[in-house]
Order: C-alpha cells, then structure tokens, then sequence
C-alpha cells in the first residue's frame, strides 16, 4: 500500500486553483438570489477556518457567515468553570482536564491561575492519560473534568468502562458533555434569528451521525451540509447551500440534509461509539449553556449506576450553586445569534480579548470574537 | 570511587566541587582567562560592547538536534550576533538538583563546548550551584555574554518602509521537536532542532557588505512574535505571502494534528532580517551558503496600522498576531 503522508490529506484541499473555481462558481451563482444567506457554521471549527482562510472574503455581498456555539470551552457557563477550580482546590486532588480548558476564567480566576496557586491541574490531549494518571497516583482522587459536544463524549465514555473493568476506585468525572441539536435549535427557535442555513459540525456527525440534523431541515425549513474542515470542504458546502436556495427559489423544492464530508461521515455515524455513550450518560433535563442560558436536555450526565464516579455528587457540598452571567455590555448573545458581529460589541478587544475575555465567544481559539481578534476580517474592520 | 550522581557536597564550596569544577568545567571550558580561577575575569575589549543574559530551562534536557547546553550557547551567541557583535566571552551559571547524572552533565558540557569553537567565543568565568532534589527538574544553565558591536544601528525599530523580510532557513522545527518529545503527545519523527550559532551567518553577511537593518533569531513566539515586535518598535506594517514562509513538511503535520502554528513555534537557529529591498537577493546568496531554503517572505510598508499581514495563496489576508498563553493542542 501506498504511504499516506499527513500532508496528503490536506493539501488538495487547500489548492488555490480549485479555491479560486469554488468562489468564482458560488459569486456567479449568487447573483441569480432573490434572499441573501445568512448560513451559521455551528462548529468552532468551521469558525477557524473560516477566519483563518479568509473565506469570508471570497463570499459576494449576498452571502454571510454567522458564528455558532460550537464550542466546548465556549459554552460552558462560569458557575461550572468555577466547579472545576473549587474542584482542583480540593486537598489531595489532581483535575485534569483537556486544552483550552485551563484558560478560561470564572469569577474564581482559570485553572491555570489555580494550578499558580498550587492546585495539581493536569492538561492532556488524550482522556486516556486521566487513567494513567490515576494508576499513578492511588492516594490521590483523580477528577476528570469532561467536556465537548457529542465528539470527544465516546472517549470519557471509554475511560468510564476501563475505570470500571480495571477497578481503578480513585477516578472520578465531573461531566460537563454538551449536545449539537438542542442548542442549534434553541438558537433557530428564537423569532429575531436571521439564520436561514446551516454548516453542519462533522466531526460531532463522525460519531452521531448526519442524520441527527434532519429535524431541524424539516422544523425550520433550512439546508443544512454537514462539512468538512479544509477550505476547499467549507466552499463546496457553501456552493451546495447556494444551489439548495436556487433550486427552491425556482422550483419550490424544499431545503435537504445534504453529507459534503463524505469520506468521514455516514448518515448513522459510529454506532459503536453511540452504544458506549448510551451506556454511560443520559440527558440532563437541563443545561445553562452560556451566552444562550437554559436549554433542555442539551447535556448529559453520568447514569445512576455510575453514581459512585459522579464528582458532582460526591463534591456536591463543595461545589458553588449560584447561576453567573456574562457582563451586561457583552454581546456575545447576540453574536451567536446572528445578530451582532464581534467589532459590534463595545468590549471588543479592549476590556475583552483573549488574554483576558469577558463573554463566551473571546474565550477559547474556536470562538466567534477571538477568531476576528486574531485574524481581523480586513474588510470588515477597518 | 567517583560518585555518579551530583550531591549537595559538589555545590557547597569545598574539595568535592573543586573536583567537579577541574574535571568537567575547567577540562572543556580551558582558557588562560578562565584557568586563572579568580572572582572576576579579567577582560580587554575596544570600542562599543553588547551585553546580553539568558537562563536556560527545556523540557526534555536532551531533544533531538540539541540539549539545554547547546541551547544554552547558542541562545547567548546568538542575542549577540543579532545586535551585530561578535561573542566573546560568555558566563556559565549552573543550578544543578541533586541526584541529577554527572554523565549526562558531561555530555551537557561538552555540548557547550562544542558549540562555542563555531563563535570562538570562550566561557571565562563560572558558578555551580546544587539544590534539593524535587526543587527543580534537573538543571537550569544561564549564560550571559558579551561581544564587540561589529555593525552598529541593528535594531527592532529600524525596519524601514519597503524593506524585505528574510528568513534565513524554514520556521518551526524547534518547537515542533520540543512538543514531540514531551511525553503528552507521543509521537515520533525525524525531525531535529535548528539549534545553532547564527554568529558565521551574520559575519558572511557582514563579510559580503549586506546592508542590514535589522536582526532577530526568532526564539520563543516563533516568526509571528519577531514580525510584531518589529511592526510595533518601527512603526510600519509588514505583509507577509504565507505560500513564502519555508515550512518543512513535518512541522505542518504537528500543527493540523495539534492545532498550532508553524509561526507561533520556538526557534533556536533561525534568524529574521530586514533589509533593503535592493539587498535582499545578495542576503538570499549568502544565507542559502548555510541553508538551501532561505527565503524573502515579504516586505515592510509605511501603514497606518502597525500590524503583520499575511496574504493566502488565493488572495484572502488575515492578521498574524502576536502568539498569546502556553501553547495548548486542541480539543478536538
């Protein structure tokens, strides 16, 4: 077989060529809309490399991008920042949790003041490390602080089973595991939401599979294209939504589900992976996500049968309770719901940047407002 | 028997550093300056001097490419070099935990030493000291150096407005060997450090009558962080051709696995100048001597906002900002 280098998994996708065809094909095509589109990428990601690539700027007038809450670190509210902070405060505890994490503060500061502090706060890129860490460890409590959306759920889902088969007692999780859907349509629900079509997440859909956005095609009657990561993925996405809305502006039909990450996604996704997650959480009946607030059965928490792994059972008298808002002048609300940009806001890149954000979108690299901090859109902003 | 690993006895003054000192700094360090084995050097030097210091601490100790004693060298030389001095002698302070190996301190040493015949610069003065084992993670090293100013007026606030930009080999590599190597990420490659004396580069220039406005080894914060500094220092904008910037292949696939950027990543041995547009290509000559992918990778601009842009290959500019907080992959 063939080597496959990393570099071959990207580079036709970022070819200036097929780039500079894609946006050619979707300005042509724009021109014959009688509605402009207002698409939300719902993933960081597709945030990133939005910004990242310019792709914003490739885009006619008619076509504009809005930024979703797809972000883990993102969306989670300070109250439960905080957990992890009074968590990690604990005498004989080691927190360890993933990335971005550690420098999003709650009103008690970030992990990484935290762990300045003395608190033993870990950073892993694999959740499987939580397990070394806590064979590593036997007289200390090893909580692992999990968090993202239906994507990294199946790897706390692993380390659940594996602390269970190999009786490793000290492991415990604090579960913070967020779900696409529920806030997609809390944000499409809402009467002044501007959004009119969808960039699916994909790797949320590697898992979960595609066809979890089919009610939200057929409750709002929008496209939604489950996309890739690389420009090129982003543009044919684009070009397939601009068709969508051409061939319902003429023919009536109605808005799809339409799979552009073919070679990662299949519409049911990795039921195997669904299976161990089914296994080990269940919704909560609630979660504040933040800068959106309350939205039902948007989470999950460990099942009963995992109670004696639960942190925030068994630190529950330790854990504060009170509901914490972002500062009144942030926006981030309504970034998120299309109807604000980021330069909009008045914090924007003075009180709030990323070295020190204020709401949801400057905090983590995925995020609507850091991504226009640190990459500018040129043309918008100056 | 020789103990093989450092004790509190070889920081604390008496026959067991003396023997410490004699059998490792002053055997590969030698010079009559620093055989004299006085409280101070004594040193001879005409006209302006640089003065440059810089502690050393990396995890791991040893990477390929390098280890913290050549870093510890080459990190000094180069600050001088990039001031257009020529490094001449140097300090070498030594905190040592106790229990650490003598023969990975020897190795370290001899590293030092290797690296100093490419400056000529010579170690001429020195301290050890040994503490608790747990109170650091093996050995921390500061060097301080000085050298007389060869080519006067380098400085960050002297690019001027249609200067080009140059790097002098790809961006990255340091970085992107000290991440694989840590444990977290686990992986492997053939990639080893730049870690290098930049000193013979910056002569050659020198030598070959370059005009230069203005030196940076881009250390910690990569390309992005010297590129901001210099917007910032010499009031002008920088724009930058991403499709320019040399990158070796290996590099680009850390940073898509992990979500970093090739620019934000540490250097040890890559310089960026600025010189006059009409300069660049007889720089280009001289640095492509030492490494075949030498590169102009932009040009400088009178702007009213003093920031580094880059242009994609199919026309879209961003910012390149300035790296902020530890570097952290990504979630997923």
């Amino acid at each position: 077989m063939k080597d496959i280098e990393l570099k071959t998994l990207s580079a036709g996708f970022r070819d200036p060529e097929v780039i500079h065809s894609l946006t050619r094909k979707i300005n042509k095509l724009a021109t014959e809309l009688n509605d402009s589109i207002q698409v939300m990428e719902v993933c960081g990601g597709h945030t990133h490399t939005i910004m990242k690539y310019g792709l914003n700027q490739q885009m006619p007038d008619n076509i504009e991008f809005i930024h979703g809450p797809g972000c883990p670190v993102c969306i989670m509210p300070k109250e439960r920042i905080n957990h992890a902070v009074e968590l990690a405060e604990q005498p004989n505890v080691i927190l360890v949790t993933l990335g971005d994490m550690i420098r999003v503060p709650g009103s008690k500061g970030s992990l990484a003041e935290c762990r300045a502090r003395g608190g033993d706060v870990r950073s892993v890129y694999d959740p499987m490390d939580a397990l070394t860490i806590a064979k590593e460890n036997p007289e200390k409590t090893v909580i692992y602080f999990a968090i993202g959306f239906e994507t990294t759920t199946p790897m706390t889902a692993v380390l659940v089973e594996l602390a269970e088969t190999q009786g490793i007692e000290n492991l415990l999780f604090h579960v913070n595991h967020v779900l696409v859907p529920p806030a997609v349509d809390a944000i499409l629900s809402d009467d002044d939401c501007r959004v009119n079509a969808l960039i699916g997440p994909s790797h949320v859909s590697v898992i979960a599979g595609a066809e979890i956005y089919q009610p939200l095609v057929d409750e709002y009657n929008v496209p939604v294209v489950v996309s890739g990561f690389e420009p090129v993925d982003v543009l044919e996405t684009m070009l397939n939504i601009v068709e969508q809305k051409l061939e319902e502006q003429k023919s009536g039909e109605k808005p799809k589900l339409q799979l552009q990450y073919s070679r990662a996604v299949v519409p049911g996704g990795n039921t195997a992976a669904q299976k161990k997650v089914d296994d080990c959480f269940e919704p909560r009946e609630h979660f504040r996500f933040r800068g959106l607030g309350d939205i039902p059965g948007s989470a999950l928490k460990l099942r009963d049968k995992y109670a004696h792994r639960d942190a925030e059972l068994i630190y529950s008298d330790k854990l504060s309770t009170e509901e914490l808002d972002d500062h009144k002048v942030c926006l981030c609300p309504s970034i998120l719901r299309g109807q604000a940009k980021p330069y909009e806001c008045r914090a924007f890149g003075k009180a709030c940047t990323p070295s020190r954000p204020m709401g949801s979108c400057m905090v983590s690299s995925e995020g609507a407002c850091n991504a226009y901090f640190r990459y500018s859109d040129l043309t918008d902003s100056e | 028997m020789k103990a093989k690993e450092i004790q509190l006895s070889h920081g604390s003054g008496g026959q067991e550093m003396n023997d410490l000192l004699g059998r490792l700094f002053y055997k590969h360090f030698a010079n009559d300056i620093l055989l004299k084995a006085e409280d101070a050097a004594m040193l001879q030097m005409d006209g302006p001097i640089a003065f440059t210091t810089d502690s050393f601490t990396v995890s791991p100790l040893f990477f390929p490419g390098g280890n913290i004693g050549k870093l510890a060298i080459a990190g000094t030389v180069n600050d001088l070099a990039m001031a257009g001095a020529q490094p001449e002698y140097l300090s070498s302070s030594f905190v040592i935990e106790e229990g650490f190996s003598i023969e990975q301190l020897t190795t370290i040493v001899e590293s030092m030493a290797k690296e100093l015949e490419k400056s000529g610069a010579k170690i001429v003065c020195g301290d050890t000291k040994v503490v608790p084992r747990g109170t650091l993670d093996g050995v921390i090293i500061n060097t301080s150096g000085v050298g007389s100013v060869k080519y006067a007026g380098l400085s960050a606030s002297n690019v001027q407005p249609d200067d080009a930009i140059l790097v002098s080999r790809n961006v990255g590599s340091h970085g992107s060997c000290i991440l694989m190597a840590r444990d977290e990420l686990k992986l492997e490659s053939d990639l080893v450090s730049d870690c290098d004396t930049l000193w013979p580069q910056v002569k050659a220039l020198m030598d070959a009558g370059v005009e230069l406005h203005s030196l940076r080894d881009a250390t910690r914060g990569g390309l992005a962080a010297v590129l901001n500094e210099w917007t910032a220092s010499s009031r002008v904008g920088i724009h930058v051709q991403e499709k320019a910037i040399p990158i070796l292949d290996e590099v680009h696939g850390l940073c898509e696995l992990y979500g970093f950027e090739p620019c934000d990543l540490a250097n040890e041995g890559t310089m960026i100048l600025a010189v006059p547009r009409v300069e660049a290509e007889k720089a280009l000559a001289v640095l492509r001597e030492f490494h075949s992918d030498a590169a102009c990778i932009g040009c400088a601009a009178e702007a009213d906002k003093h920031r580094v842009t880059l242009t994609t290959p199919w026309g879209s500019r961003r910012y390149l900002d300035m790296p902020r907080g530890e570097l952290l992959p990504r979630i997923c």
